[in-house]
């Protein structure tokens, strides 16, 4: 059983393009063409070129000692933190943005949530010198107001997105509509595994050269390909699709996905999407999404704006449905713990989003050993005021 | 025969006007009132709207309507608790918009028959593309008698346009430009091109303009060579400032 996407843009049950023919022409042209040119050498060349000289790839793995002893078991973190604008998400926007040239696109668009899928698309369109639109909830402007401050001085127009709950999703809503009003020079960079097909499965592609370097890592440092468990944490999963891609087949290795509870999964303040989720249709894609019985889209909550999503990528449903993924979910206090306590053992601040994927040693048993590779997604740079108002720092 | 079907057949001189209003807006009890006057007025066919929480395709005007309508307490059984004796009054074809998801959590098959028991004569689902429908439910929509209504727009291939006619049993909804609904811009040289253009290709189905029609002028240009014209955003516009008693003036400003 393959847990990649087939030839439809199904991953089982979950994905498929549900879009109003308005976007047929784009969405098509970018089916029918996206494997094609990502295969193309000189698209490889430039590619790998710019994650290494740019991006500052390979990032390292690397060996967390104390909090390896701590928790009794093997844990080697994937430096994605050390990524050019601190995530993973510029792995992405660079894949993107040469895709984008490459279909004769001279605009790009974009959503963004707490602002770093739109730091990592400004980046890109600034080094290709190409316009740059971001749409962005108005609340998550006011809450982000640093990432606000990197997109424009990148040179991107930052548009709030005034809409419904004025967040993430509405966001995305409105970079949408932006694509169908301007069908011919545009190209939409979504950020995350999520969007109709094939995007789950070009974002997954282009993410997916962490576990590629994961692979050859582990191979020097345990002489082995294949850990015990990777963990990420999963929003729309893109850092998570990343580290799973090159073991989605190999089920000797367990995955385990983890989500976020807000402020507990029954507090009705939660974004604990396969929990909460049922089937349904969002932005594009048939997938598990938290909506009420009437099918409306119901707004999350999580600490970290980054897996405030009501809905999971289609891979990540199709893991949870299968059972192939093991999905934990996080409370924020949990993950502020954790954030933190990799700050006092390792010296690394890790995003809050990041901190989540931290939070399952505490409350879940490894052999001694197992050998468990965490993705640090993102630096915790830009959560300091959150760190700052939930410790009294 | 289904009520689509008959009106089209009907051989008349004037162009065909159809109205999309949303259900449960501006007040939550308005639908039965508007489809009345809506009738009573002349307008030929009506879309009644199934408010969404994420319409993906709408400007500004018919997304506040939505969230209205929502905030109001529409939901799609209320919708059929509205339309349960409509046939009773309304003889016009009447059609539901809606996204995908709440048609899909209230059950497609159930959607149908409960379509097929109060009298709508049609769906027109924007987010449902041509390949799934196909793949999954047409057979639902032929057994309730359904007739599926696909868009065009101006950057569909001549190809795709011969595939959603092939599809597609009552008319083809010709989306005017390529924005979202509520656009203002009027109507161009690249507009009227694309209109000739579609029209000339003798397809089976006629086509009805929609989107950024709002009044006598852009209704007379979108129909001079197509079969009708939809009002949607304009009209809800005419609901937010003149309520459900404004109606008949509206309509007879534009035809």
């Amino acid at each position: 059983m393959s847990y990649q996407v087939n030839e439809k843009g199904y991953y089982g049950d979950f994905g498929g393009a549900f879009i109003p023919e308005m976007l047929y022409p784009n969405v098509e042209e970018l089916r029918s063409r996206y494997l094609n040119i990502m295969q193309e050498e000189s698209f490889q060349k430039e590619f790998r070129q710019l994650l290494k000289d740019y991006v500052g790839r390979p990032t390292p793995l690397y060996f967390a000692e104390r909090f390896s002893e701590k928790f009794g078991t093997k844990i080697y973190l994937k430096r994605e933190d050390l990524c050019h604008t601190g995530a993973h998400k510029v792995n992405n926007t660079i894949g993107q943005i040469l895709m984008a040239k490459r279909l004769g696109k001279n605009r790009i668009i974009a959503e963004t949530g707490a602002g770093q899928h739109g730091v990592a698309t400004a980046t890109v369109c600034a080094l290709m010198g190409i316009e740059c639109v971001v749409y962005m909830g108005e609340i998550d402007i006011k809450r982000q107001a640093p990432n606000v401050a990197r997109m424009k001085m990148l040179g991107a127009t930052v548009v709030p997105a005034k809409s419904g709950s004025r967040t993430l999703k509405d966001a995305t809503n409105e970079a949408i509509r932006d694509w169908i009003n301007n069908p011919v020079d545009t190209h939409y960079i979504i950020g995350s595994v999520v969007g109709p097909h094939p995007y789950p499965d070009m974002v997954a592609r282009f993410q997916s050269v962490i576990s590629e370097e994961v692979k050859k890592q582990l191979q020097e440092k345990e002489d082995r390909e294949a850990p015990d468990h990777v963990v990420a944490c999963v929003g729309g999963g893109s850092n998570a699709a990343g580290i799973y891609y090159h073991y989605l087949d190999n089920e000797k290795v367990n995955i385990i996905a983890v989500e976020a509870a807000g402020e507990g999964i029954l507090t009705g303040k939660s974004a604990a999407t396969s929990a909460l989720g049922r089937e349904g249709i969002i932005h594009g894609s048939k997938t598990l999404l938290m909506q009420t019985d009437d099918g409306q889209i119901t707004e999350p909550y999580s600490i970290s704006a980054g897996l405030d999503y009501p809905g999971v990528g289609p891979m990540h449903a199709n893991l949870f449905r299968t059972g192939r993924g093991e999905f934990i979910s996080v409370t924020d206090e949990e993950a502020m713990a954790a954030g933190l306590q990799l700050c006092k053992l390792e010296g690394i601040i890790p995003a809050i989003e990041t901190a989540h994927a931290l939070a399952i040693f505490d409350k879940r048993k490894f052999e001694k050993d197992e050998v468990v590779v965490v993705n640090l997604s993102g630096r915790g740079d830009k959560d300091l005021n959150t760190y700052i108002e939930h410790f009294n720092l | 025969m289904n009520r689509i079907k008959q009106k089209l057949q009907e051989n008349s001189s004037k162009k065909l006007l159809s109205i999309y209003f949303t259900a449960g807006y501006p007040q939550p009890e308005d639908t039965v009132t508007i489809l009345k006057e809506l009738q009573s007025s002349g307008v030929d066919m009506v879309e009644i709207g199934l408010p969404f929480s994420d319409p993906l395709a709408d400007g500004p005007v018919i997304q506040r309507s939505s969230e209205i309508a929502l905030e109001n307490g529409m939901t799609t059984t209320k919708l059929f608790d509205q339309l349960e004796n409509i046939r009773e009054t309304i003889n016009i074809p009447l059609l539901i918009m809606g996204y995908f998801n709440p048609i899909l959590q209230y059950g497609v098959e159930k959607f149908c028959r409960k379509c097929s028991e109060t009298g709508i004569d049609g769906l027109i689902i924007p987010d449902l593309p041509l390949e799934e429908y196909q793949l999954h439910y047409r057979e639902i929509f032929q057994q309730y008698d359904l007739l599926p209504v696909f868009l065009i727009t101006p950057q569909t291939s001549e190809e795709r346009i011969r595939e959603i006619d092939e599809a597609s049993e009552g008319f083809i909804y010709m989306v005017s430009t390529a924005a979202v609904t509520g656009g203002t811009g009027g109507f161009g040289d690249t507009q009227k091109e694309y209109f000739t253009r579609v029209s000339k290709m003798a397809l089976k189905n006629p086509l009805i303009v929609g989107f950024g029609i709002k009044d006598r002028e852009s209704f007379e240009q979108a129909t001079a060579v197509t079969n009708g014209a939809i009002i949607g955003s304009a009209f809800i516009k005419q609901l937010t400032n003149g309520g459900t008693s404004g109606i008949s003036d509206f309509i007879s400003s534009i035809r």
